[in-house]
């Protein structure tokens, strides 16, 4: 085939001369437009296949038996029985899997099946293969399990002090130690008490925070396949393919070259898929036993146990302030309660004190943050790690001090900026920060300065702002290789195919990808095919987590697609003697822009560069600056090679008869560096305050004690007790994006993906104070409490005095 | 035990051998390998399974697959002609109203049946009609927008959905598609 051959097909793809010169005008072809998701048409027609949607021939289903104790020794297991149930085919415990393993490589705490003790209502204890759900079910009630009960550790205050001799939910790593201790950490920021002495305005508070969990609308799920050449496949709902990798070679002794993780559609994650989980293990173990492939649904239920949500926190904050409202000194105290294992703890307990420190510039600052196991479902990081605990309690703060200082509050946010540092009290970098506009998008959209302390009893505004990670500077397990990396084939036709290990899971990580190389090589968007999460067949990205993925992943392709792109023009400026940089990719067309008449269809230039080069391929990868991070021990977590920012408003009604809060509106506007799809980040922003909404308002993760049943029970863990907002909850919301460009982000990209969860909770309940002049230290902000709250007496007359003094907003001390 | 269903799914006149107890959630996705029906919850308090059964919106989960038998049904796999987009889910593809896409095949349903009912509805009757349908991703708004978008789109191409059937021999219902052909 000669290559004018291929023209006419190509050219149907290619832009029209008035659309190329458009094109050619602005900054970038592709990189902000709002183009359709790549996975749109797959999903919207019901094509696309999630894990349970897979059945390979002789599948074969699991169940997993779990222990009905908090907190019990296993003394013996008996499943002879249930091997002897006709349509049995295997059943395993933790003896055949008897290796640790858990995310964080420091803290490995979880065996896939409980060895020796159960930890939590639901801690996986046997699992039983058969030819169907409803005969392994049977199974299940057949095994004879011995447990011996040991009182549960519920309360996080006791777990964190004990009473003598109480059986510890671990064993300490070392004697004399405190085994329900995952992690403490301690760090100061220059002399706290000093500043606090010297400080005008003292703020203390008490707050805390409920836990919630993600609740994706797909239950975890995963299928096992051991082929006759001894290769393991597992299929999962996972949001970290690469960590499974390695964790189901290491746990079941394989060879990871044996091994192969395939993503399929991941029904939504939001963290609560981020780790390795049992029943990936027993998968693949039930598989290696059967021969046959095989299958765990996780019921609904088990997916509230599975959890790694929010964790409950209780935190104790001073603010200290001069006269103007200057932070001199911020001092907290956070206590989290982690549930039975440690999954990413060790991490939350620094990223509880260690994100706090932007926007705002602290004179001083301190936190001890102890994290705690109890008997409960493993909490973990859940959209805003973390963070958003922590969060909520500075930005009431904030709040109370603008109050005690008769400021606006959105002043005291713009008198606090850090503008011109580059590096936070605790050595944070950040290279591009658009807060202030933030701050003035929110301000300007919601008729801040007309309504803010006017509105009538009943209603208000509040305003919170809060900063979060584009990812982390150092993986999860001590490396030198890069965190995310791709590889770009070119056909003949112009089609270029992406190979990236990022995680699609709703946000977008696949048409990212397309879109870059779009961009790069000028072709049109649907010619490019994007295949990701499989490690047979694609290069390494560490996952969906962090906010990583579009500056990661997007840096990678945009590494590899730059190499071809080079290529190709090289090839082009010989062929017509002109200088490289003249040679243009752009809407289906190579062209001399200089001469944008003299052009060819990218097809047939990519043809030439093939024929003088040979295949056409490049890769391409990211790594993280390792040299900016604290110079302290702990300092290189929190550490990211960029940093968003958030600003909300919200309006609220309160009834002040019932307490119900009723938010009528949020405004949130997120820097999230260049905006490479509009409505990609959009969606973000939306799902962020949403969820943010839904924790403020009615999501709660709660347990019986043993006064009120079973101790260490669910207290609904169904989607009709555990409240999620739905459409009639959920309050109009108007997203305002701010680009800040960030000199690190492919074109500028920061993430969109967490940050703007944070201020959803503080910007709702500041606004209820604005409403009725009461402060709800605690969430879930719901009408029994509210309504107590209400009947302070003096809830009317904070609310009148707040008005009989307006705040100050001409008089900045700038 | 298992016996014979018969169903009309999607225009094609189904038989198939299930277990007395599945509901219509099973047949649909493991008897007949229509997997674009989710199961999120299995007990109708999500909405990913919802299909239209006689043009009505219903929670396939917790339908017996007999209170089916020899009626419509309209999965996601039968809004649109082969290799195209109805004007729903195109007005989804617009707007950004998918997101991880678990849900969408419910919410495509309970909007489709909103349209078929009420050509051009308010804000408010979207937020009704969408009401027993869990999103975590999107936050609703772009949802709303698909919606209203795809209203605007004329009702002419939606009078073909559900499809016109024949009468069933196993129940002597009507399909609401003939009463409107």
């Amino acid at each position: 085939m000669r290559p004018e051959d291929l023209r006419p097909r190509q050219a149907a793809g290619a832009a029209s001369e008035e659309e190329l010169r458009e094109a050619l005008a602005r900054e970038f072809a592709v990189v902000g437009s709002r183009a359709r998701r790549v996975d749109g048409a797959a999903k919207l027609t019901g094509r696309a296949l999630y894990t349970d949607d897979l059945a390979p021939p002789g599948l074969l289903h699991a169940r997993i038996l779990r222990s009905p104790h908090a907190h019990a020794r296993i003394l013996a297991i008996d499943a002879s029985a249930a091997l002897a149930l006709e349509g049995v085919k295997a059943v395993v415990t933790g003896r055949d899997m008897p290796v640790r393993y858990g995310i964080i490589p420091w803290t490995r705490d979880e065996y896939p099946l409980a060895l020796d003790k159960a930890r939590y209502i639901g801690d996986a204890v046997a699992a039983v293969a058969a030819v169907d759900e409803d005969t392994a079910d049977a199974a299940l009630r057949l095994i004879r399990v011995e447990y011996q009960p040991l009182p549960p550790v519920l309360d996080p205050r006791e777990a964190a002090d004990p009473p003598e001799g109480a059986v510890p939910v671990h064993e300490p790593a070392k004697p004399g130690r405190n085994g329900n201790v995952t992690k403490h950490v301690h760090l100061e920021f220059g002399d706290v008490d000093a500043k606090l002495a010297e400080s005008d305005v003292v703020v203390e508070g008490e707050y805390y925070f409920e836990g919630s969990t993600h609740t994706p609308i797909e239950p975890h799920c995963a299928i096992g396949w051991y082929d006759a050449t001894g290769k393991l496949t597992v299929w999962s709902a996972t949001q970290v393919p690469h960590y499974l990798h390695r964790e189901l070679a290491r746990v079941l002794d394989l060879d990871v070259a044996r091994v192969r993780v395939v993503q399929p559609v991941v029904g939504g994650a939001f963290g609560g898929k981020s780790e390795p989980f049992d029943l990936e293990f027993c998968v693949a173990k039930l598989a290696m036993l059967t021969g046959r492939p095989v299958k765990i649904l996780y019921t609904r239920e088990e997916v509230f146990y599975a959890h790694r949500g929010r964790h409950p926190m209780l935190t104790s904050h001073k603010l200290g302030a001069d006269r103007e409202g200057h932070i001199l000194a911020v001092d907290a105290r956070n206590l989290l309660d982690g549930g039975a294992y440690a999954s990413f703890g060790l991490v939350t307990a620094y990223y509880s004190g260690q994100l706090l420190t932007a926007p705002y510039r602290f004179g001083s600052y301190r936190f001890d943050a102890t994290r705690v196991y109890t008997n409960k479902p493993a909490c973990g990081p859940k959209r805003g790690h973390g963070s958003v605990q922590p969060r909520f309690a500075f930005e009431v703060q904030l709040d109370k001090l603008a109050e005690r200082l008769g400021l606006d509050p959105i002043e005291l946010r713009r008198r606090n900026f850090m503008a011109d540092a580059p590096r936070t009290i605790n050595e944070l970098r950040v290279q591009s920060n658009g807060f202030l506009q933030c701050l003035d998008a929110v301000e300007r959209a919601s008729g801040w300065k007309e309504r803010f302390r006017k509105l009538p009893w009943g209603r208000g505004l509040g305003v919170a702002g809060s900063c979060y990670i584009s990812g982390t500077n150092y993986p999860i397990y001590p490396n030198d290789m890069p965190q995310s990396a791709a590889q770009i084939q070119v056909e003949r036709s112009g089609r270029v195919t992406v190979f990236v290990g990022a995680s699609e899971i709703g946000q977008g990580s696949d048409t990212v990808p397309a879109m870059i190389v779009a961009e790069e090589l000028g072709v049109p968007l649907d010619y490019v095919r994007v295949l990701s999460a499989d490690t047979d067949l694609v290069p390494v990205d560490l996952g969906a987590y962090s906010s990583r993925e579009t500056f990661m992943m997007g840096n990678a392709v945009l590494d590899a697609a730059r190499t071809l792109r080079d290529l190709v023009a090289t090839t082009l400026a010989g062929a017509w003697s002109i200088p490289t940089d003249r040679v243009a990719l752009c809407g289906g067309w190579a062209l001399d822009v200089a001469s944008p008449e003299t052009r060819i269809p990218i097809s047939e230039a990519f043809n030439l560069a093939e024929a003088k080069h040979g295949s056409l391929g490049a890769t391409g990868s990211y790594n993280t600056p390792k040299d900016v991070h604290g110079s302290y021990r702990g300092g290189t977590i929190g550490a990211s090679p960029a940093y968003s920012f958030t600003a909300h408003v919200a309006e609220v009604e309160v009834e002040a008869e019932t307490g119900v809060v009723r938010v009528g509106k949020i405004w949130v506007a997120h820097d999230c560096g260049r905006a490479l799809n509009p409505v990609l980040v959009e969606g973000q922003m939306e799902g962020s305050a949403y969820m943010g909404f839904g924790e403020a308002l009615m999501e709660a993760m709660t347990y019986k004690d043993a006064d009120h049943g079973k101790a260490g029970l669910h207290n609904g863990p169904s989607l009709l007790d555990y409240r999620i907002p739905t459409s009639l909850d959920t309050p109009e919301i108007c997203s305002l994006i701010v680009e800040s460009v960030d000199p690190e982000g492919p074109y500028g990209a920061k993430e969109a993906g967490e940050g703007p969860l944070h201020p959803s909770i503080p910007a709702i309940a500041n606004a209820i104070f604005d409403a009725v002049g009461v402060r709800i230290d605690r969430i879930p902000f719901d009408p029994p409490r509210v309504w107590r709250a209400l009947q302070d007496p003096g809830a009317r007359a904070r609310w009148q005095g707040c008005r009989a003094s307006p705040p100050e907003v001409a008089a900045a001390a700038d | 035990m298992k016996s014979i269903v018969a169903l009309n799914v999607n225009g094609d006149r189904q038989q198939v051998a299930v277990p007395e107890h599945w509901t219509l959630l099973e047949t649909l996705r493991y008897g007949l390998g229509l997997t674009g029906s989710k199961q999120g919850c299995d007990k109708g308090d999500c909405g990913a399974c919802t299909v239209l059964l006689d043009g009505e919106a219903v929670l396939s989960c917790i339908t017996p697959v007999w209170e089916a038998e020899g009626r419509d049904v309209t999965t996601v796999e039968g809004l649109a002609e082969p290799g195209r987009l109805n004007e729903l889910q195109a007005a989804f593809a617009e707007t950004g109203g998918a997101q991880c896409g678990f849900c969408t095949p419910g919410i495509l349903m309970s909007a489709w049946g909103l349209l078929l009912r009420s050509p051009s509805p308010s804000r408010d009757e979207i937020k009704e009609a969408l009401g027993g349908n869990l999103c975590r991703c999107t936050g609703y708004t772009k949802i709303y927008e698909a919606v209203e978008l795809a209203a605007t789109v004329g009702p002419t191409a939606r009078r073909r959905v559900p499809p016109t059937l024949p009468l069933s021999p196993c129940s002597g219902r009507r399909g609401r598609g003939e009463d409107e052909a």
